[in-house]
C-alpha cells in the first residue's frame, strides 16, 4: 500500500537489509530501477500497440455509463482495437481492452467456463455469455451492450435485483413431503425422473432469458422464464410429493405466472444451457389445466 | 455498523454449509460474498463428492485412502472426522434436493476416481459442483438466511494483542461494491472464512478470477498461521488454452491418455502400473509433463485424453458437461477427436491453520473449504475430496461458531504448536515492504469490539481513499508478473533456483505494489479498486506457497523438488507454517498427527 510517507519506506527498507542480511536494494536504487522497469514496460507496450497494425485484430463498440463520473452520466460507446487470436471469446477482448487500455472498463465476470452466470451481455443485438462468445462467430465490429430491461449499475453491469426477486418469488427449493427417518438413507428417484428435471437444473442465473422476453418487458410482475424454470424443476421431480407440487402449481398459474408466455421462444433461443424453456412453461400450462379439471 | 452472531465471509460451498449449520443453531447469521452467491467457483466443481455408503465400503477404507493420498502429510483427527461424516452429509444433501445422478433402483449413484479403493463418488452428471452450490444456496434461501451480495470483505477486525493466540476476531469490514460504501460488521459469535481458492496467483489455473486467496491473506495478516502452502494441485487434464477443467469423471468412466506417439504413456513408461489414469493427481500431471519434457507432447505442450470409446450414449448420460466445455473452449469434439490436456493449477492443500471445529488459534475466527487447512489433504488431495471437505468442516465451523457444543479439538493450533524453528534462507527478504504500516495492529491498544471495528473501518477507508486518489501503477500489472512467476518457476517441477527467482520477483512485484493506484474515481461498482485490493491479497499467498516450497527440501506429494528427489519421512513428517509476524514472516514447523481413532498411519510407499 502506498499510505507511508517515502522517508519511512527507505528507513525500512534499510534496516530490513541490514537484519535480514538480504541483497536489497536502497530505496533510491529500487525507485530507479522501478522507473526503468515502467520505462521498459512502455516501450514494450508501444511496441505492442504498434504491432496491432500488422496483426489481425478486432473492433469492439463498448457501451459507458456511470452514474458519478463526468463524461460518463450521459451513454456513450466507446471503441477498442483489441489483438485477436483463435479460440478468443468476447469476455477475453474485454477484458483485454481493460487491463490494457482503461481499467475502469466494468463488467461482471468469474469462472470463464460458463457455469456462474455473471457475464450475460447483449453481444451484436443478442443476449450472450460474453465467455463462451467466440469472437470468430460475430460480425465485426462488435457491439457490446448491458442486458436490455435492466437498469445498468454502470458500464455493462446491470442491477440484478429484480431478476433475484423473481427467482426467490417461485419458493425455489426442494421442500418433500417427506423424508426417509433414517439419516443415511437417501429417497429414490428414477432415472427417468431425473432426466425429466435435468435441464431444467442447468440453469445459471445469468439472467439472459428474461432479458430476451417481450413480456417481461412489459409486465414487471412476470416471474419470467427463469423463474418458471426454476418452479418447474421442483414441480417435476418425483421426491417432493403431491401436496408440494400443488403448492407450486398454485404459485404460478397467479396472474403474472405461466399464462403470461406467449411462446414467442426467445428465451430458450438465448439460454446459454439450451434449456427447453418454453417447453417447460407450456408444460407447467398443460399439468395447471389438468390439476384445474381434477378438482373442478 | 451491521450486527450479526456469525458472520460468513464467502458463499460457496463451505460458507452455504456453515450459514446453514449456524442458523440451524439458532444463531443470526449472515452471508458476505463479494459475488452473488450462485456466482461461486464451487459451480465449478466437476466429479464428484465421495462418501462410503454401501456395503463392501467403511469410512474408514476412505479415511485409509485419504491418508496414503495426502502422502502422510494429512492430520489423522481431520481425515477420521472427515470419513465418518461425510455419509451423512451426502444423503443431507440428497435430502435437501440435490439431483445426483441415479442407478436403476434409483439410489444415488457411485463411480471409481483416482486414489479410492472402492467407487465411492456420487456426482450429479460432470456438474456435480453445480448442483451442489444451488442446492445448497436454495436451502439458504429456504432458512431467510439474510445475503449481502457483492459486498467485499477486505480486512478483518481484531483485536490488538501481541500473541496472536491472545487476539480475538470480533468482525471485518467490507466493501459494499454498488455503492463504494464501506462499513463495520460485528460478529458476536464469529467469524468464518470460506473465500475458496487462491488460483490467481497463477495464470493458468482452473480457478475462477475471483478465486484470489482473500481469506488466507487477511487470517494471515490478522496472525493466523499459513499451513502447508507449497502443496499445490496441479490437475492432469485442463485446457491448454484457457486452463477449464476437465472433470476427473472422464478417466473414472475409462478415459485414456495418449502421447504424441499414440502410447498410453501411464502403463508404457511406468507411472502408474496398477492405476494408470486412475492413478492419484498429482502423479499423472508430472507423468503428462514428463511426456512433453522428453518430446513425446503433442506440440510439445499437452497430451491427449480420450474418451470415444465409452460410447455416446454413456458420455452422454454420464459427461455431457464435458462436450460442451471441450467445445466452447478448445473447439473440439469429444465424441469424435482425443481431448488436448496439460496440468494447470487447480486446488491448494495448504491455508488458514485450522482445528477440527474450523477454529483457527484466533478466538472467534474460523475458516473452511479450500481456504483452511485442518489439514485433511496434506501433500495431495484426491479428486472428490473437496466437496465433501466442504460439507463436512463447513458445517462444523458454522456450528462451533454459532455456539454448539462440540468435541474439544485434537488438532492443535497458533504458534504454541510449534515443535521446531525454519530454516529457510529465501534470497531478499519476504513480507511487508514496509513493516511499520502494517494492517492488524497498528491502532493502539483496542481490545474493545466496537473499537476494534470502527478502527478497522478507518484503516480501510484511509486505504480506498488513498488508493483512489493517488496516480501510480495498474495493479494488472503487477498481477500480471506474479502470474507469469509462479507458473514459470513454482509449478509442477520445482528447483531451488526457481524458487529464488520467484521470490525476488515476488519482492519487486511487492514493491511496484507499493505506487499502485486505481485510475477510475468512480465509487459506483469500481472493480479496479477491488481488483487492486485483491492483488495485494495475491501477493501476500504466492510468496507464502514460494517460502514453503523452498523450505520443503524433499518430494512429498504435488511438492517435487529437483534436488530432493525422495520422501524424507525421518525428517518431514511435518506441516510448513507461516506466520506473518506483523510484516517479517517467520517460518517454523509442526508436527503432523498419524494416531487415528482406529489405528496409527503407518507411512508407507505410495504406489499407484
Amino acid at each position: 500500500m502506498s499510505t507511508q510517507i517515502e522517508q519511512q519506506e527507505t528507513e525500512t527498507e534499510a534496516d530490513e537489509a541490514e537484519s535480514e542480511q538480504a541483497v536489497e536494494s536502497p530505496g533510491d536504487q529500487r525507485r530507479a530501477a522501478k522507473r526503468q522497469r515502467q520505462a521498459e514496460r512502455d516501450v514494450q507496450r508501444e511496441a505492442e500497440e504498434a504491432s496491432l497494425d500488422d496483426e489481425e485484430t478486432v473492433e469492439l463498440k463498448v457501451f459507458r455509463y456511470d452514474p458519478e463520473v463526468e463524461g460518463k452520466q450521459e451513454p456513450r460507446f466507446d471503441d477498442f482495437t483489441v489483438p485477436f487470436h483463435k479460440g478468443m471469446t468476447v469476455l477475453d477482448a474485454l477484458i483485454y481492452a481493460r487491463d490494457r487500455y482503461d481499467s475502469s472498463l466494468t463488467f461482471r465476470h468469474s469462472c470463464r467456463q460458463a457455469v456462474c452466470g455473471s457475464d450475460a451481455l447483449f453481444v451484436n443485438g443478442r443476449q450472450r455469455l460474453g465467455c463462451k462468445t467466440q469472437l470468430s462467430d460475430l460480425d465485426d465490429p462488435i457491439r457490446i451492450e448491458p442486458l436490455p430491461h435492466q437498469e445498468v449499475v454502470k458500464d455493462l453491469v446491470v442491477d440484478m435485483e429484480h431478476f433475484y426477486d423473481q427467482m426467490e418469488a417461485v419458493e425455489p427449493y426442494f421442500d418433500a413431503d417427506e423424508l426417509p427417518e433414517d439419516s443415511l438413507e437417501e429417497q429414490r428417484q428414477t432415472r427417468e425422473n431425473r432426466e425429466k428435471v435435468k435441464m431444467s437444473t442447468r440453469c445459471i442465473w445469468c439472467g439472459a432469458c428474461m432479458s430476451s422476453c417481450n413480456i417481461a418487458a412489459g409486465d414487471n410482475e412476470y416471474l419470467g422464464p427463469a423463474a418458471i424454470n426454476k418452479a418447474y424443476r421442483f414441480a417435476m421431480d418425483e421426491r417432493e410429493g403431491e401436496n408440494r407440487k400443488q403448492e407450486r402449481l398454485r404459485i404460478i398459474e397467479q396472474e403474472h405466472g405461466v399464462w403470461r408466455c406467449q411462446t414467442q421462444f426467445s428465451c430458450t433461443e438465448v439460454c446459454p444451457k439450451d434449456i427447453p424453456l418454453t417447453e417447460h412453461i407450456q408444460e407447467l400450462k398443460r399439468e395447471a389445466v389438468k390439476n384445474n379439471l381434477k378438482f373442478w | 455498523m451491521y450486527e450479526h452472531d456469525v458472520i460468513v465471509v464467502g458463499a460457496g460451498g463451505a460458507g452455504l454449509r456453515a450459514a446453514i449449520a449456524a442458523d440451524e443453531e439458532g444463531a443470526d447469521v449472515a452471508l458476505v460474498t463479494k459475488l452473488h452467491p450462485v456466482r461461486s467457483h464451487t459451480g465449478a466443481a466437476e466429479g464428484g463428492i465421495n462418501a462410503s455408503l454401501r456395503d463392501g465400503d467403511s469410512w474408514d477404507l476412505h479415511a485409509y485412502d485419504t491418508m496414503k493420498g495426502s502422502d502422510y502429510l494429512g492430520d489423522a483427527p481431520a481425515i477420521d472426522t472427515f470419513a465418518k461424516t461425510a455419509p451423512e452429509e451426502v444423503i443431507q444433501l440428497e435430502h435437501w434436493g440435490m439431483p445426483f445422478s441415479r442407478e436403476d433402483d434409483g439410489r444415488v449413484s457411485q463411480r471409481p476416481f483416482g486414489g479410492m479403493s472402492f467407487p465411492r463418488t456420487t456426482y450429479a452428471g460432470a456438474e456435480t459442483g453445480h448442483h451442489l452450490l444451488h442446492t445448497m444456496y436454495e436451502q439458504a434461501v429456504k432458512r431467510g438466511i439474510e445475503v449481502y451480495d457483492e459486498w467485499y470483505v477486505t480486512n478483518l477486525a481484531v483485536t490488538d494483542h501481541d500473541d496472536p493466540e491472545d487476539r480475538k476476531c470480533h468482525g471485518c469490514v467490507a466493501y459494499d461494491i454498488k455503492s463504494g460504501k464501506i462499513e463495520g460488521f460485528r460478529a458476536t459469535g464469529g467469524v468464518v472464512l470460506a473465500t475458496g481458492g487462491l488460483g490467481q496467483a497463477f495464470d493458468h489455473t482452473t480457478n475462477a478470477v475471483a478465486n484470489t486467496g482473500d481469506g488466507c491473506a487477511m487470517a494471515y495478516r490478522a496472525g493466523v498461521p499459513m499451513e502447508d502452502m507449497e502443496m499445490i494441485q496441479f490437475h492432469p487434464t485442463t485446457l491448454p488454452s484457457t486452463g477449464v477443467l476437465i472433470s476427473e469423471g472422464v478417466r473414472g468412466e475409462g478415459g485414456i491418455l495418449y502421447n504424441d506417439d499414440e502410447e498410453r504413456f501411464m502403463f508404457e513408461y511406468g507411472y502408474a502400473n496398477n492405476d494408470g489414469e486412475l492413478a492419484s493427481r498429482d502423479v499423472v500431471s508430472r507423468a503428462e509433463l514428463t511426456e512433453v519434457n522428453e518430446g513425446r507432447g503433442i506440440e510439445d505442450e499437452y497430451v491427449d485424453l480420450d474418451m470415444r470409446h465409452l460410447g455416446e450414449e454413456r458420455i452422454l448420460d454420464r459427461l455431457e458437461n464435458i462436450l460442451h466445455l471441450a467445445e466452447d473452449f478448445e473447439g473440439v469434439d469429444g465424441l469424435d477427436e482425443p481431448m488436448p490436456v496439460k496440468p494447470g493449477q487447480h486446488y491448494a492443500m495448504g491455508g488458514v491453520e485450522t482445528d477440527e471445529n474450523g477454529e483457527t488459534c484466533i478466538e472467534g475466527l474460523y475458516a473452511a473449504g479450500e481456504t483452511a487447512c485442518v489439514s485433511l489433504h496434506g501433500a495431495n488431495r484426491l479428486g472428490g475430496n473437496a466437496l465433501p471437505e466442504l460439507l463436512v468442516f463447513g458445517a462444523r465451523a458454522g456450528y462451533h461458531a454459532a455456539g454448539k457444543d462440540m468435541k474439544t479439538a485434537e488438532i492443535e493450533t497458533g504458534p504454541s504448536a510449534k515443535s521446531e524453528d525454519g530454516d529457510v534462507q529465501p534470497p531478499v527478504a519476504p513480507g511487508a515492504v514496509d513493516t511499520g504500516s502494517e494492517d492488524v495492529a497498528a491502532d493502539g491498544a483496542a481490545i474493545e469490539p466496537t473499537g476494534v471495528i470502527e478502527n478497522a473501518v478507518e484503516r480501510e477507508r484511509d486505504r480506498v481513499e488513498t488508493l483512489l486518489e493517488e496516480d501510480g501503477v495498474n495493479h494488472a500489472e503487477v498481477r500480471a508478473d506474479v502470474q507469469e512467476t509462479m507458473t514459470q518457476n513454482v509449478n509442477v517441477f520445482r528447483e531451488e533456483e526457481g524458487l529464488k527467482t520467484a521470490l525476488r520477483d515476488l519482492r519487486r512485484a511487492r514493491e511496484a505494489y507499493e505506487d499502485v493506484a486505481v485510475s477510475d474515481p468512480s465509487r459506483t461498482y469500481n472493480t479496479d479498486l477491488i481488483h487492486t485490493i485483491e492483488t495485494r491479497n495475491i501477493l501476500d499467498v504466492a510468496e507464502a506457497i514460494t517460502l514453503g516450497a523452498l523450505a520443503r527440501e524433499e518430494f512429498r506429494g504435488a511438492h517435487w523438488r529437483a534436488e530432493h528427489q525422495e520422501r524424507k519421512d525421518d525428517e518431514w513428517i511435518k506441516h510448513t507454517m507461516l506466520a506473518w509476524n506483523d510484516g517479517t514472516p517467520e517460518l517454523y514447523y509442526k508436527p503432523v498427527i498419524l494416531e487415528g481413532d482406529e489405528e496409527t498411519y503407518e507411512p508407507k510407499e505410495r504406489s499407484y
